[in-house]
């Protein structure tokens, strides 16, 4: 409806819950620069303590793979069973290996 | 990922290629096995529209719902109540903002959904065009209002769609507290003095009924359930919730003292619920339509936040393009 240079654009919001844990995906928020970003996820997001480091990115820098390709991306990494250790017959006696 | 380049119309020539019905009928069978539809997965248009509708309303309906909540912030009793509410109002703040996330990644902008709201294409909640009218009605919204709001989104989080079930879980973690702020502002009025008492009573007579309409029509009038059941959108009917709304707060209700306005309230041995009177849906109908007692005025509120917040949004985007340029110019010298 409205011209888009006059919007704040999107960005994605990554938070990490506590220390030791990774950054996941909690939503998005808008803002039009790093700062505003940062304040804005801080005030929507981590109102109770949430987190204790946020990332904030644009939407439209984020390369995501097409869930139409799922098959082609991820077929070759379940038909290969033995990447996975209870593919190999270790005979019992040689204990937990 | 929440990206948008992935909802393009590219995708849809696939769509039509592979045939619209092939593509419903293994939608339907994802539905089914319980699994969960994500932004750039493929659902249908219907699907993604009616998503659209409920998502924006809701989200609407968390922003509106800090207007008459708001009208009391400078005039709570005690610093200790101003300091819940107004953590109360910027949590709701924050719901609408969730919600309004989830529904841009079905490919709606928040300016789009904005503009519905400012314009009366998208609705809230009926609820929110009631006036508050003493501090009691801060009480009886949190209990009463977010309590009947909780019954709703709690099935809401086992949604069919990803970022609503999520968006739900962050916000009724959060509800909870509201309701309890609401109910124990209640509990102090009832154990005060006659006159406070009174204030108590008086507003749930208000609220009452409004509030077990929040529910929406009874289940043989309601237009869009069947398909939003089918779909995993809802998970428990309009009546079935209003039920179970009706058989917590009741027994809450006596333990303040306070009566519940419906002469036809009595409770059922055999069936272990409680029966209720007949809802004036034409009240409900005229303040859907526009004609509550405060339609114009949360609406004029709004505009006015929007209208008025422009410059900033503006000021904003200008400040952020000239530090992009000045950072150009640096590199390139
Ligand atoms: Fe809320
Ligand atoms: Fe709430």
């Amino acid at each position: 409806m409205s011209d888009k240079s006059k919007n704040s654009p999107i960005w994605e919001v990554f938070i990490r819950s506590k220390n030791g844990l990774s950054h996941s995906h909690v939503g998005s928020i808008h803002a039009t620069d790093n700062e505003m970003a940062l304040q804005n996820a801080r005030d929507v997001y981590t109102r109770r303590a949430e987190g204790v480091s946020i990332w904030v990115v644009l939407s439209s820098d984020i390369a995501a793979s097409d869930p139409m390709n799922k098959d082609e991306m991820f077929e070759p990494g379940s038909d290969k069973i033995y990447r996975h250790p209870t593919f190999y017959d270790i005979p019992d006696e040689v204990g937990h290996m | 990922m929440y990206t948008q380049a992935l909802n393009d119309p590219a995708n849809k020539a696939a769509t039509v290629a592979e045939g619209e019905e092939e593509q419903n009928v293994r939608f339907m069978a994802r539905i089914d096995a319980d699994e969960k539809i994500e932004p750039n997965d493929w659902m249908p248009d219907s699907y993604r529209k009616t998503l659209i509708r409920q998502i924006s309303q809701h989200a609407n309906s968390e922003i509106i719902g800090m207007l008459p909540e708001g009208n009391w912030n400078t005039r709570a009793p005690t610093l200790r109540r101003k300091a819940t509410l107004l953590a109360k109002i910027q949590d709701e703040g924050g719901h609408g903002l969730y919600l309004y996330s989830a529904a841009e990644t079905l490919g709606i902008s928040r300016e789009e959904m904005e503009h519905q709201l400012i314009t009366g294409k998208a609705r809230y909640s009926s609820i929110f065009n009631y006036p508050t009218l003493s501090w009691a009605d801060i009480g009886t919204i949190g209990w009463l209002v977010d309590g009947a709001a909780i019954m709703n989104q709690i099935p809401l989080c086992r949604c069919s769609f990803g970022p609503y079930a999520r968006a739900m879980v962050r916000v009724c973690k959060e509800e909870s507290f509201h309701q309890r702020q609401g109910y124990e502002i209640l509990l102090a009025l009832c154990n005060g003095s006659d006159e406070q008492k009174a204030m108590a009573q008086e507003s749930i007579n208000r609220w009452w009924w409004p509030s077990i309409m929040m529910f929406g029509p009874h289940d043989t009038d309601s237009t869009h359930s069947d398909q939003s059941m089918a779909w995993k959108i809802k998970r428990i009917s309009n009546d079935d919730l209003r039920q179970k709304f009706i058989d917590a707060t009741v027994p809450q209700a006596h333990f303040l003292g306070l009566e519940i306005p419906d002469p036809d309230m009595k409770f059922n041995q055999e069936t272990g619920h409680w029966e209720f009177g007949k809802i004036d849906w034409d009240e409900f109908k005229q303040v859907l339509a526009g004609n509550g007692p405060c339609n114009r005025e949360r609406l004029a509120a709004r505009t006015k936040a929007f209208e008025d917040g422009k410059w900033v949004q503006e000021a904003a985007l200008a400040h952020a393009k000239k530090q992009a340029a000045r950072a150009a110019n640096k590199e390139a010298a």
